[in-house]
């Protein structure tokens, strides 16, 4: 029994929302609005090759990367402690890492503002035990930290929920075998886990790289980001032409980067994402 | 099986579609319906409400963050809008791209409320577009705890003492305004020179600067985290009460003076309705609740005689002429527009 029909209402939501504003996007980023009419340019790609624009997205994807790169060092231990047999409240510990997401994000976020400050909770700590207060608020450091805060769950249940699906008795089996512990994960455990860890690094990197509210709270407004350069040219200078080149350019970096995600994803199952 | 399924969901369908008309229909009847689109809290809200039970008009109001962003909106069609509040070099583009109607202020009686200072503004010489909603200074706001030095000009922004503890206004026609007016230049400038210098001054000012700032400046400056600050004068006014250390200056190369009025774009089709909204709006009665509510200041003279004698003394909030004899008022420069963003973006970015 086919009931195609049923797929229809999410075409239709397809078409409305993603396809036609994917079509705007480049429709602005190729078209310019002159006297004579709209006519077709390449201007505003040119112009994202200046240096300050490349500088710019160097940025992102730098401080993208360190983050997910301390998402994963942080993330892939405290998935194995959930995941583990022996570890008793791991349903406490899951529900702490659910739990923030229940907040809104941008909440969150200016949580740490009165958090990091120069009086804040954690210099007023610092200064009490008698160490000199620290400029914690404003730097890379802050950024970093906040995407880190932000994205960290994004890295540890996509692991976690690999890692439970391992069957058992394949790691049962290499340590009869003699393997000891290390070897047990280096040869086993790690590799089957590694769809987890694709997915976990696509879903912490996209949003790390495109965020601009982090960035701009956090920052203080001195790191701009591709998604900052982004949003100023839909809200302030209204250069809806130049912000789409940007979002189209990063779409197709994202493409990209997942592109190549994916080809260590193909042969495993499971975990993955897309 | 196929079949009794699509015929559930269709008559699910239209019992919902019914029901959603019907509803719609119970509600009271409007004789009109105008939209209002206005800055994020720049309302008192009961006064909407006031203005549909007086005049059986509903109001649907919205809201947008920056002047630019409401351009866009109501240039790209799409969004009706029948009152919008622009500030003055917006009001001025408006016009030049014959977006406004022209206002009738017969039908506006409480307009001879409105202080004449702020009336053949530039923006609208011959006051025919726009109503002034509320107006303002840009200066600098500073703790006299922390600072010793007198601040009375930009420069101060430029010292090293004050390293780290300085908050500029993350806004790139303000920034750059302000340094324009230091170096001697106008804020209004469209001269590659000044626009260079201006830019290299702000880039030598960047490790000085602790951050560039929108909202949360008010918080930080009265928790004590910074010196000094650009602000809006309305911001400095709900500064001060809630930290008294705090004072505002207009600093003595000018400032900046702003306006943000009242205009009727010509997409509207309810424009006698939207003028009944903006009259109201000049009610001195009603404008009193509003400023009340906002803290920026009021162009209503009857307004005004209602306030009290500590906020009209206030220079945040109603400075004298004098203080006002220097400051610039923005111009349209939307054809420079591109180049003060890209220097904005290299400064940031640096």
């Amino acid at each position: 029994m086919k009931k195609g029909w049923i797929a229809y209402p999410y075409v239709v939501w397809l078409v409305i929302f993603i396809f036609v504003p994917l079509l705007l996007i480049v429709f602005y980023s190729v078209t310019k609005t002159t006297d004579e009419g709209i006519v077709f340019t390449l201007e505003y790609f040119k112009r994202f090759f200046e240096p300050i624009y490349i500088m710019v997205l160097l940025r992102s994807l730098y401080l993208a990367l360190i983050s997910t790169i301390i998402c994963l060092l942080l993330g892939y231990p405290l998935a194995m402690i959930l995941a583990s047999k022996e570890f008793r409240h791991k349903r406490v510990l899951l529900l702490l890492v659910v739990i923030p997401m229940w907040m809104n994000f941008l909440l969150r976020t200016y949580a740490w503002l009165t958090l990091l400050e120069k009086n804040g909770v954690i210099n007023t700590f610092i200064s009490f035990i008698g160490l000199p207060k620290m400029e914690l608020l404003y730097n890379q450091g802050a950024v970093v930290l906040g995407m880190v805060y932000n994205f960290l769950p994004f890295m540890v249940l996509p692991i976690y929920s690999v890692l439970i699906k391992i069957d058992k008795s394949i790691i049962e089996a290499a340590e009869d075998l003699g393997a000891n512990s290390r070897t047990v994960f280096r040869k086993v455990i790690f590799p089957l886990s590694l769809p987890g860890v694709v997915s976990g690094i696509t879903m912490v990197y996209m949003p790390a790289v495109t965020t601009f509210v982090i960035s701009r709270l956090l920052g203080g407004g001195q790191f701009t980001l591709i998604g900052n350069l982004i949003e100023q040219q839909f809200l302030y200078t209204g250069e809806w032409g130049f912000g789409s080149a940007l979002s189209l350019l990063m779409m197709i970096l994202i493409l990209f980067s997942m592109a190549i995600m994916s080809k260590y994803e193909k042969e495993s199952e499971g975990g993955g994402l897309f | 099986m196929k079949r009794s399924l699509k015929l559930k969901f269709t008559l699910l369908l239209a019992v919902s579609i019914v029901s959603i008309l019907l509803l719609s229909g119970c509600g009271q009847s409007y004789k009109a319906t105008i939209r209002v689109y206005n800055w994020g809290d720049y309302i008192d809200k009961s006064i909407i409400t006031d203005f549909e039970k007086e005049y059986n008009i509903k109001v649907i109001y919205t809201t947008f963050t920056t002047n630019e962003d409401m351009y866009v909106s109501l240039k790209s069609g799409g969004s009706t809008y029948d009152v919008v509040f622009p500030s003055e070099y917006m009001v001025k583009r408006m016009i030049n791209e014959d977006m406004l109607h022209k206002i009738n202020l017969d039908n506006i009686p409480n307009y001879k409320y409105i202080d004449d200072k702020f009336k053949n503004l530039p923006a609208d010489p011959n006051n025919e577009y726009s109503v002034p909603y509320f107006w303002g200074t840009l200066g600098i706001v500073y703790n006299k705890t922390m600072v010793d030095d007198p601040v009375d000009s930009w420069e101060i922004l430029w010292n090293e003492k004050y390293a780290k503890q300085i908050l500029m206004v993350d806004s790139q026609r303000d920034s750059i305004g302000l340094t324009l007016q230091m170096l001697g230049y106008s804020m209004n400038t469209r001269n590659l020179d000044e626009l260079e210098e201006a830019k290299q001054k702000l880039i030598e000012q960047k490790p000085l600067v602790l951050a560039y700032v929108g909202d949360e400046v008010k918080d930080k400056m009265v928790g004590g985290e910074a010196a000094l600050a650009v602000v809006w004068s309305g911001e400095a006014v709900a500064m001060k009460w809630e930290n008294p250390d705090l004072e505002y200056v207009i600093p003595k190369e000018g400032g900046n003076l702003w306006f943000d009025c009242a205009v009727i774009p010509k997409v509207s089709k309810n424009k006698e309705e939207a003028e009944l909204f903006i009259n109201y709006l000049c009610d001195p009665e009603i404008a009193y609740r509003n400023t009340d509510y906002i803290g920026y200041s009021t162009p209503n003279i009857e307004t005004m005689k209602m306030l009290d004698e500590e906020l009209l003394n206030d220079i945040a909030a109603y400075p004298s002429d004098e203080d006002i004899a220097n400051a610039e008022v923005f111009d349209d420069v939307s054809d420079a527009l591109e180049i003060y963003d890209r220097i904005w973006t290299e400064i940031k970015a640096k």
